[in-house]
């Protein structure tokens, strides 16, 4: 009995329907397995996002106590604030004012606090409980106090409303950050205190208020209630303003040279590579050229922006030139021969035909590149910027931090319960800056995106 | 800030150099009524570089060699047993304090009686030195003017001249780049080769054992300086780190570019480029707060016992960090697969994931290896998530649940306060550097010839 052609071609095609079934399983897994791969990303990066936000938007606000503070008379002996009289010379008054201001430093500005306070809790407060009592607000509340009254002596003798910053404890107390339930030896406030704020918060004398401190002031150890960004964002600030004008102009100069100009040999083979190279260097080897380089031969300060900024110019530079040339690449040859076709020289060619078509790419690339720049801390820590900095840096030389060194030392510090939250507004703040940028270039590329 | 004045100064004048060879170039032609061979605006420029170029050059090179020029010149005039008295590092820091005094601030101790005789010196010295740099620019600047401006005739290929010296500039900043590396080599080896004389180099990359001791415990307290434990933990952490982003990057990179629909991909691509501008201290950060208590927590519910900052914690994050990095490489080499390919598979009846797994990611492979190996250079090299995640317990194990040391950690760790580069605690950090400088540009060197040798292929 022979199997007949017919019976064979059955025979096949049972065998591929069987197969077949198979086949469209193990696509519709691969397929599902492919989406969970998407999904998996996705909702590991939304844990990230949700839980920084959940930890870092309640930072924004900060329990702030409103009390009116009299300017009692009694406690403020001091001379009239001096006036500048006729004939006397700038150095003089200044040296009357400096002493002045010295002996407004040593008035007991915490007894008005303290007697504030006393008001606003309505009870005899024993001495014995006076520290009890001042772990309520910010120890940095004193110097406002003096500063406020240095700006305005006509407030002596009067009652104003102020609103002082609790203190970092009292805003975890006040805000669940820490076990309440915790026995009195674990918890960071004595049972004084905690009554006496839970006192104050049901009487609407704590609120929680938007905390301009994060943005106002610069990191502070006294007083980790006040601590806040300013000195880095400056320093920052700093950074991307060299890196603008060095890493811009010398990135897209580049490029075009090599782009445009440069002849193709082993030279310009060799610069190339190099560049790619480059831009995949881990970025704490470009820390140690500048620690080795630029502070340590060329002598340059340490923390300071400056060479921070010149560390990252370098880092970003590869970026930039990157970009810049794919940008280039992409402006099709025909504008380039019409230009030089009409009589325009090379260099006429690319300034006044070529590098304005490309321009839009290279601004998302640099802008990029910045960001990059922004976020980065590795370098930074090894040219001193994680020095602990108490002023806002005036220019590119003083010491400085900068907003991701800031993050990392906030999350370092001891007082966790607060800093956890503070670190996170910290990083909401330069995601925001970052995503900002990005959403920019991201922008920039869509609406001058042209299809050659 | 007076320097900046200077360029200032220089800038000024050169745009009125720029002014008069403009107008002046007007002028020839009008009165030989010719063509001028360039554009008036060529003439300009090129008086403004006569004007401006050979006084910066100037400028730059001066101010290179003034200061050391007249730090000899003080030394020299210091008394002779006294510095024969001194050694090299005691004199530079006296200079340093000389140069204080000499700028009106003070110093510690105050200064002595010769320190002040010398800090006149030079203050007489810098006097001079400025006043005589103002005026030599000044002359050349002028000069150049002048000479530039007579020189300007019809014949005079104004363009040309202006588009070389455009065309040089252009070059000399690609140079800066290929300076950028020469430096990071130099510098690396330079301190790597003062840290190798204290520490032999077998020592170091074959010791088994870390522990630095402080600088500041006597210079015979050397401590141990092997490279191995952090090597090894920093394969570690890489290893679960690729573990977790390979194959995740891999599938999503396949999603988007065979199976998403077009608004999907317009949704999700955008998003993918904006994870991977994250700063690396956000991931790290989160690792501490969020992942490692998970997985303790996690630990302690299956009966292991899993270290808040772990090898685990640092990598599964680093992995996190990484995806969108593998995927959008992936996704560009898988896009550049000809269509014919896939064409040729479905014509032949696979299905589409067979066609995937069978003709595209076959040919896709060695662009698929390169990157893989950038996402690994990119692993090794990175620094903040295990700062703050993996523990710094520099001690050679293979337990994933513990907490491990790498290379970058313990770099940040030797160089941070420590700005004194003489004793071996904080040079090490330069050995540590170059050996994390020559493994990842291995990595991807391999890798960049790799994709370059499958971009040949299909282009």
């Amino acid at each position: 009995m022979s199997i007949t052609i017919e019976q064979r071609r059955q025979h096949r095609l049972m065998t591929i329907e069987k197969s077949l079934a198979k086949r469209h399983r193990q696509e519709k897994r691969f397929r599902r397995t492919g989406l969970a791969a998407v999904v998996t990303g996705m909702t590991l990066v939304a844990i990230l996002f949700v839980s920084i936000l959940i930890r870092g938007v309640p930072a924004f606000w900060q329990a702030t106590i409103f009390v009116d503070v009299y300017f009692d008379p009694d406690v403020i002996q001091l001379e009239e604030k001096p006036q500048k009289v006729s004939g006397e010379s700038q150095s003089a008054f200044e040296e009357r004012y400096a002493a002045w201001q010295s002996q407004a430093g040593l008035v007991n500005w915490q007894a008005l606090i303290d007697s504030a306070l006393e008001d606003a809790i309505g009870d005899e407060v024993e001495s014995r409980q006076l520290r009890d009592l001042r772990a309520l607000v910010s120890s940095s509340e004193r110097f406002a106090l003096r500063n406020r009254f240095v700006e305005d002596p006509s407030l002596l003798g009067q009652t104003v409303e102020l609103k002082m910053l609790a203190s970092a404890n009292v805003d975890v107390w006040i805000k669940g950050n820490i076990d309440r339930n915790l026995d009195d030896s674990r918890q960071q406030l004595s049972a004084q205190t905690r009554a006496w704020a839970d006192q104050l918060y049901d009487d609407g004398i704590i609120k929680n208020a938007f905390s301009t401190a994060l943005f106002l002031n610069t990191d502070s150890r006294s007083s980790p209630a006040s601590a806040g960004l300013a000195g880095a964002f400056m320093g920052s600030l700093f950074m991307m303003m060299v890196v603008i004008m060095l890493s811009v102009p010398l990135g897209v100069a580049s490029a075009i040279y090599l782009e445009e100009f440069a002849p193709k040999n082993r030279l310009t083979d060799l610069i190339e590579i190099n560049i790619n190279n480059l831009a995949a260097v881990p970025s704490i080897v470009f820390g140690l050229l500048g620690a080795s380089i630029f502070i340590g031969y060329l002598g340059l300060p340490l923390s300071a922006p400056l060479v921070g900024g010149l560390v990252l110019t370098l880092m970003t530079l590869p970026t930039i030139i990157i970009a810049t040339r794919a940008s280039l690449r992409s402006i099709p040859p025909s504008i380039r021969q019409a230009a030089l076709g009409i009589g325009a020289s090379r260099v006429q060619t690319v300034f006044h035909h070529v590098l304005p078509l490309a321009l839009p790419g290279i601004l998302t690339g640099s802008i990029l590149g910045v960001a990059q720049a922004l976020g980065e801390t590795a370098p930074l820590l090894l040219i001193g910027m994680n020095a602990f900095v108490a002023n806002v840096p005036g220019t590119p030389l003083e010491q400085s931090t900068a907003l991701p060194v800031q993050i990392y030392l906030w999350q370092g510090n001891e007082l966790r319960n607060f800093f956890e939250a503070r670190t996170s507004a910290a990083i909401i703040v330069l995601l925001g800056l970052m995503l900002s940028l990005n959403a920019l270039a991201i922008w920039l590329r869509k609406k001058f995106e042209t299809r050659w | 800030m007076s320097n900046l004045a200077l360029i200032a100064t220089l800038l000024l004048i050169m745009a009125m150099a720029y002014h008069l060879g403009l107008t002046r170039s007007r002028a020839v032609a009008a009165e030989q009524d010719v063509r001028m061979h360039s554009r008036p605006g060529y003439y300009g420029a090129l008086v403004a570089l006569w004007c401006g170029l050979p006084a910066f050059g100037l400028f730059l090179l001066w101010s290179f060699l003034a200061p050391q020029l007249i730090e000899m010149l003080v030394t020299q005039q210091l008394p002779t047993e006294l510095v024969a008295s001194m050694s090299d590092r005691e004199l530079t820091t006296m200079l340093r304090r000389i140069s204080a005094v000499a700028e009106g601030r003070n110093v510690a101790g105050g200064a002595t009686p010769e320190e002040l005789l010398a800090a006149n010196h030079m203050a007489r010295l810098q006097t001079f030195e400025l006043y005589s740099l103002v005026a030599v620019m000044a002359v050349m600047a002028v000069g150049g003017l002048v000479y530039a401006r007579r020189h300007i005739s019809p014949q005079w290929r104004a363009r040309n001249h202006v588009e070389r010296v455009i065309t040089w500039a252009l070059a000399a900043s690609s140079a800066v780049a290929v300076f950028t590396t020469v430096g990071i080599v130099l510098s690396m080896l330079g301190e790597a080769l003062k840290f190798f004389s204290f520490i032999s180099p077998a020592e170091f990359f074959l010791g088994t054992t870390w522990n630095p001791r402080f600088s500041t415990s006597g210079a015979d307290a050397q401590g141990e300086f092997g490279l191995l434990p952090l090597l090894w933990g920093t394969m570690m952490v890489s290893i679960i780190a690729l573990l977790v982003a390979i194959p995740v990057g891999l599938m999503t990179a396949i999603y988007m570019a065979e199976y998403a629909p077009p608004w999907l991909r317009n949704v999700a691509k955008p998003i993918i480029e904006v994870l991977a501008g994250i700063p690396t201290i956000v991931y790290g950060f989160f690792a501490l707060i969020v992942i490692g208590p998970f997985l303790s927590n996690l630990g302690d519910m299956i009966g292991i016992n899993i270290r808040t900052t772990s090898a685990l914690t640092a990598g599964l994050v680093m992995g996190i960090m990484i995806i969108p990095f593998v995927s959008s490489l992936s996704d560009d080499i898988i896009t550049q697969v000809p269509k014919s390919l896939r064409d040729g598979a479905l014509g032949l009846g696979a299905t589409k994931s067979e066609t995937i797994r069978q003709v595209v990611l076959p040919a896709a492979l060695p662009g698929i290896v390169g990157a893989f190996l950038l996402a690994a250079s990119r692993a090794i090299g990175e620094t903040m998530i295990v700062v703050l995640a993996a523990g710094n317990n520099p001690v050679l194990h293979g337990n994933p649940f513990e907490a491990v040391s790498t290379i970058t950690v313990t770099i940040v760790n030797q160089l941070t306060g420590d700005m004194d580069f003489a004793s071996p605690q904080s040079l090490v950090a330069f050995a540590l550097g170059l050996t994390l400088f020559v493994i990842t540009l291995g990595l991807n060197v391999i890798a960049l010839i790799v994709v370059r040798k499958y971009r040949q292929q299909y282009e």
